[in-house]
């Protein structure tokens, strides 16, 4: 059999020191959800369109020349024009102005319920989940017993007691509305606190409070991030809900339940008045909706291609 | 089974007793008199009345009465309108309510399902984009505004639905596409997603390969475990339905109990909304207990006795 030398060969596929080589960009997890997160057309969508919301929330109403209580009664009832760009209703208030006054109560109560059902949330489900047995047990049947309670009743029932006024509102909305994010941060600590790395935490002695912010709560920040970005979009229907039933805020305070609720008797006549504010309760519940959508989906480690 | 449905039993007696007690304490605290008018009455007949309501008691016998009283189910008279009882209400507006909330949720679960099969088995073809565009749409438009937009276009404008009251079957149908139409939408992204989950299991390639007809294995194999997280979402459905029914009624003018309800909420008719808020409340505990045990039924696969499902 003819030898032959070893420099006849030549490697042509992969090296052994290759196949150790990192071919990819390391990307950290939330760089990793950013670009899932871009790839979803309507998510992307829903963002531009919370950002312009948020933008007219901010400087609408310093757009035209008028206030949002500013009465005109000799140009009641406008239909749109060069002068009131989205009409003037039944006191000759300016629609255009009064509808982003409108988007800065409707967003500042469901960012603010957000927050509160945030902070309640985490600590209860967090010390339940960390804690465990029957402190856990105790807390959770507690959480049952209240998230029992009618959410629409028992917001009802506070503002006709209490009086219509924001802070009754947003304390009505987060009585039971930490339950859901109290649930989801728990079952993430269950999950979590198991793990090799939080076990070492504690063999190194760091103490619960520790475990709890530098490991525990930032590993779940994505369900809780989803979770309050839907949020939003309940409070906000929340409001326009009441202000529908004649609940809402009292006037001049211009929210977008209130105008929808006085432009419904002029409806027939006068439908620029419903028009607006409902227009713009749907497209900020829906420019909400998608981008918890979007963020849910590019958070879920089995939607990864 | 047993031990499962007393627990979830006690539960739901603790929740409502807490009910009953909050709006109990809350319309004690409430401001303002239920007699409250134009004119100031005299000393006496408010004392009367006062008496007659048993509102002269001490607040713990007053507080004991009306638990007694919702026990034996006795919602108490309405303080505005003096002949007529909470329980007159009731019984007034709720078959009304019950049947445009039935329809509502015929409407819901029927289409939403439709929708959520078809979207799943076109997967990413026009079919799917188009039925879940509507579901996102039907998920963000609240049902008062579904309700005014239909009753203004469909109704004043095109004329082709009656515009408002109760009297005819063509009256319930804008009234129950509003109510069904958030939930519809929800149903079907909950349906497709679940569909699309079972369509990707091994025994739905068997039954391809054993030669089954498409419809065979989308109805018998793939719909049937499929549509078993629809049922978890009836209950809260009951609950969107039922407070949806409140402004749903208010725009379309149904005399249901929904009606009643958003009245006296602005004649702060406070024995009604109370009696109201309590009737309401068991209805939906009742309902949510319902489907959770159906729910267990229909599914063996849930251990009942574990306490809360899902962990």
């Amino acid at each position: 059999m003819m030898q032959i030398p070893n420099d006849k060969f030549k490697v042509v596929g992969t090296h052994l020191s290759d196949t150790e080589k990192i071919s990819k960009p390391s990307l950290s997890f939330w760089k990793d959800v950013f670009i899932r997160f871009r790839k979803n057309k309507l998510a992307v969508f829903g963002l531009i369109l919370l950002a312009i919301l948020i933008f007219m929330a901010i400087f609408g109403p310093y757009m035209t020349e008028y206030d949002y209580k500013m009465t005109d009664l000799t140009n009641k009832n406008q239909a749109p024009s060069a002068e009131h760009w989205f009409g003037t209703d039944d006191l000759g208030r300016d629609v255009f102005t009064r509808t982003w006054e409108g988007a800065r109560i409707s967003i500042f109560i469901g960012v603010a319920a957000a927050l509160i059902d945030l902070f309640i949330g985490v600590a209860w489900g967090g010390i339940a989940g960390y804690k465990g047995g029957r402190t856990d047990e105790l807390m959770m049947r507690g959480a049952d017993i209240l998230s029992g309670i009618p959410y629409l009743l028992l917001v009802i029932l506070l503002m006709v007691v209490l009086g219509q006024s924001l802070g009754t509102m947003i304390i009505a909305m987060t009585i039971t509305g930490w339950i859901n994010m109290s649930r989801i941060v728990r079952g993430q600590v269950l999950m979590l606190k198991s793990q090799e790395y939080v076990l070492a935490s504690k063999t190194l002695g760091a103490s619960t409070s520790r475990i709890m912010s530098k490991h525990l709560i930032p590993n779940s920040m994505g369900p809780i991030l989803v979770t309050m970005t839907l949020t939003v979009p309940s409070a906000i229907f929340t409001e326009a809900y009441l202000g529908f039933l004649g609940l809402g805020l009292t006037p001049p305070l211009a929210s977008w339940g209130t105008m929808a609720n006085d432009g419904l008797p002029a409806l027939r006549y006068y439908p620029w008045r419903l028009f607006f504010p409902a227009t713009f309760i749907c497209l900020t519940i829906f420019a909400f909706n998608v981008v918890g959508d979007g963020l849910r989906d590019a958070l879920d480690p089995r939607m990864r291609k | 089974m047993a031990k499962y449905i007393g627990k979830r039993l006690l539960y739901m007696l603790i929740s409502l007793w807490l009910i009953v007690t909050a709006t109990f304490f809350l319309m004690k605290i409430a401001p303002g008199n239920p007699f409250a008018s134009e004119k100031k009455l005299p000393p006496e007949i408010q004392a009367n009345l006062n008496a007659h309501f048993g509102l002269d008691k001490p607040w713990y016998q007053q507080y004991t009465d009306y638990l007694m009283n919702v026990v034996t189910w006795d919602f108490g008279p309405s303080f505005k309108y003096k002949s007529q009882t909470v329980n007159d209400l009731i019984s007034d507006g709720f078959p009304v309510s019950f049947i445009l909330g039935l329809e509502a949720i015929f409407l819901a679960v029927a289409f939403g399902i439709l929708f959520g099969v078809i979207a799943a088995l076109k997967q990413n073809k026009w079919q799917d984009y188009t039925t879940m565009a509507i579901a996102v749409l039907g998920i963000s438009v609240p049902s008062f505004i579904m309700a005014t937009f239909l009753q203004y276009f469909l109704a004043i404008k095109l004329g082709v639905f009656p515009v408002a009251r109760w009297e005819s079957f063509m009256h319930t149908i804008l009234p129950a596409i509003a109510l069904a139409a958030g939930p519809m939408a929800y149903i079907a992204r909950l349906t497709r997603s679940s569909m699309l989950e079972v369509l990707a299991n091994d025994y739905i390639k068997t039954a391809k390969a054993k030669g089954l007809s498409s419809g065979v294995i989308t109805v018998k194999h793939a719909m049937r475990n499929a549509l078993l997280p629809v049922v978890t979402y009836l209950g809260p459905l009951t609950a969107g339905v039922l407070t949806g029914s409140f402004v749903i009624e208010k725009i379309f003018g149904i005399p249901g109990l929904g009606f009643h309800f958003v009245t006296s909420i602005t004649n702060r008719d406070y024995t009604v909304i109370m009696g109201v808020t309590v009737f309401y409340s068991i209805i939906l505990l009742v309902a949510i207990l319902l489907v959770d045990i159906a729910y267990g039924i229909i599914d063996p696969r849930i251990k009942l006795a574990g306490g809360k499902k899902g962990e």
